[in-house]
């Protein structure tokens, strides 16, 4: 039987031809065949992206930019056409809003040091929420030792979700800035995104968002969400690794100083000043990550034609098929059981380490990740020091669920 | 009296060779941690903490008439299995022993190699950390020797 499911717009995900541009969920990992249930550590690349890069490097590799040969122009055309496919793909109004870096975690350092060093002062105020993932508080904290500000937490519920109300409270005089993830990657908790911008608005602050989780498994509209960044990596979107974006509203990007210096980023350069070269160009310091940039573009062509409301539907109902299973069996704890939540599920097995689970689970060819997820705060919140944690993309079935689930009932005798 | 340290490699190669498939051998692993328990609450302190581990893992050494001997626990069931087995091969040792002993019967206990190399579980951490606790006190030693 085929399994599909039919999005918004009536498109049906067809889940087969999707499985057959992944290659590498085609091995077998034990003896068994692989379950791949670690997508929100990072994705798989589909071939489109791997052949996008391989030609790019086999034929039009050269330095962008300045280039006057027809191999830098082609390389600049490649590069420019991917920022073009992002601008399009969360709906930024120009190109120049769109900073290529090196993953989210570079993008919120950038924002911190740039923003954060300019416009925070000794007892200024920053909020960020319990769920963040450890790159959307540790710059933040970094930025706020070297200025004098302090930073705030809005607190999370028993159900992993955010306290609103508390996070209305926290603005005063001092707040200056937001920085708050719209997807827990710990918990799976699907944040009002769209509202933690209104509220930040009404106090005038800007905000930004931590897109990872979101931007790979829904539509993203930065013009609708309104905030005044977003940022997300290329390897959790079936992009290549070292790839990441920064969107940033023009008249934020304009008035920020560079964060890093170098070639690229300048316009004129003598020993007595340096004049800084327009957006996007003054935060890409450096031979910009190329064919990385290029197989983003791919993986983003590759999504739009899979269609983010397809794939959006899909994934939850492999998220609703994960946790009607697990909650059946009386040793699996769920963590984080908000209303909306992406494809992501926290569990604990009876008193059982999560790494006795994970290991056992390999053995029959499931990857699932352990640890604290880069979100201690979440693990001191629960009082637990890790998890296991299964996360979906659009190419896992409910089959794949079934055999998970199968081995779980197999490995919880030995760990119980 | 203990056994000496090649013997008790063969020995639990030979245990472990009992068992024809995977979840035997992991069974086995699992059961030999229970069975090896935990170590007293006083000891579990920052000094004593394998580093690199993403379970909790503790090794303390104590060095008395020319022999080590390590207490040693994890919170993790499968990582406790290892240790019980890497204490019974290095604990009670002379730290020549300790320091000229490779991990290399490890390797032949029928365990996938992310479990036996795997730096996720700090087995590797674990080995080394015994290996310097053993050239450590063997400088010791021999420095006692001398003066």
């Amino acid at each position: 039987m085929t399994q599909a499911t039919i999005d918004h717009q009536g498109r049906a995900l067809d889940i087969e031809r999707v499985r057959d541009d992944f290659p590498v969920l085609h091995q077998e990992v034990h003896g068994a065949p692989l379950v791949f249930f670690d997508n929100a550590a990072s994705s798989q690349r589909p071939s489109q992206v791997i052949e996008t890069v391989r030609r790019y490097y086999e034929r039009d590799h050269a330095n962008v930019h300045r280039g006057i040969h027809t191999l830098s122009q082609r390389a600049t055309e490649a590069y420019e056409g991917a920022r073009e496919k992002v601008r399009a793909f969360i709906n930024a109004r120009a190109e120049k809003e769109i900073v290529f870096v090196r993953g989210a975690t570079e993008a919120i350092n950038l924002v911190a040091n740039s923003w954060g060093r300019r416009n925070l002062s000794p007892g200024d105020e920053v909020i960020i929420s319990h769920m963040e993932h450890h790159s959307n508080i540790v710059p933040w904290q970094m930025v706020c030792q070297a200025t004098g500000a302090k930073l705030r937490v809005i607190p999370i519920t028993d159900a992993g979700e955010l306290d609103m109300q508390a996070y209305r409270r926290l603005f005063g005089k001092r707040t200056r800035f937001v920085a708050v993830t719209a997807v827990s990657n710990a918990l799976g908790t699907v944040t009002p995104a769209k509202e933690l911008v209104r509220i930040a608005h009404d106090h005038r602050v800007p905000i930004l968002i931590d897109g990872c989780q979101a931007v790979p498994h829904m539509p993203v509209d930065v013009q609708d969400l309104g905030a005044d960044f977003l940022v997300f990596s290329g390897h959790k979107m079936f992009g290549p690794t070292g790839i990441g974006v920064l969107y940033g509203r023009e008249d934020h990007l304009e008035a920020m100083p560079p964060w890093q210096g170098g070639g690229e980023m300048i316009d004129r350069v003598t020993f007595e000043e340096t004049t800084w070269a327009d957006l996007p160009n003054k935060f890409e310091a450096g031979t910009p990550n190329i064919a990385g940039a290029i197989g983003l573009g791919a993986a983003v062509d590759y999504v739009n034609d899979i269609g983010l409301d397809a794939i959006q539907a899909w994934e939850s109902g492999l998220l609703e098929h994960a946790t009607r299973h697990l909650e059946a069996l009386p040793e699996v704890r769920i963590l984080g059981t908000a209303e909306h939540k992406a494809a992501v599920i926290s569990f604990l097995v009876g008193d059982a380490h999560p790494t006795d689970v994970a290991t056992l689970l390999d053995m029959k060819g499931i990857a699932v990740r352990t640890g604290h997820h880069c979100a201690q705060p979440v693990m001191q919140r629960f009082g637990i020091p890790a998890t296991v944690r299964a996360s979906f993309a659009f190419y896992n079935t409910p089959d794949e669920i079934d055999r998970f689930v199968a081995a779980l009932k197999k490995v919880i005798p030995m760990v119980c | 009296m203990t056994t000496d340290i090649e013997s008790t490699q063969s020995a639990i190669v030979d245990e472990f060779r009992q068992f024809t498939d995977w979840e035997d051998r992991y069974g086995h692993i699992i059961r030999l941690g229970r069975d090896h328990g935990d170590i007293d609450e006083s000891l579990k302190v920052e000094k004593f903490r394998v580093k690199g581990c993403q379970s909790t893992v503790y090794l303390v050494p104590q060095f008395k008439d020319g022999v080590v001997h390590f207490e040693a626990a994890s919170d993790a069931m499968i990582v406790n299995g290892l240790i019980a087995i890497l204490m019974k091969v290095y604990s009670g040792r002379t730290p020549q022993e300790i320091v000229e002993t490779p991990p290399a019967f490890i390797a032949e206990l029928g365990l996938t190699e992310n479990l036996t190399m795997g730096r996720q579980n700090g087995l590797k951490a674990m080995i080394e950390q015994i290996k310097l606790y053993g050239m450590a006190f063997q400088a010791m030693n021999k420095t006692g020797q001398d003066s």
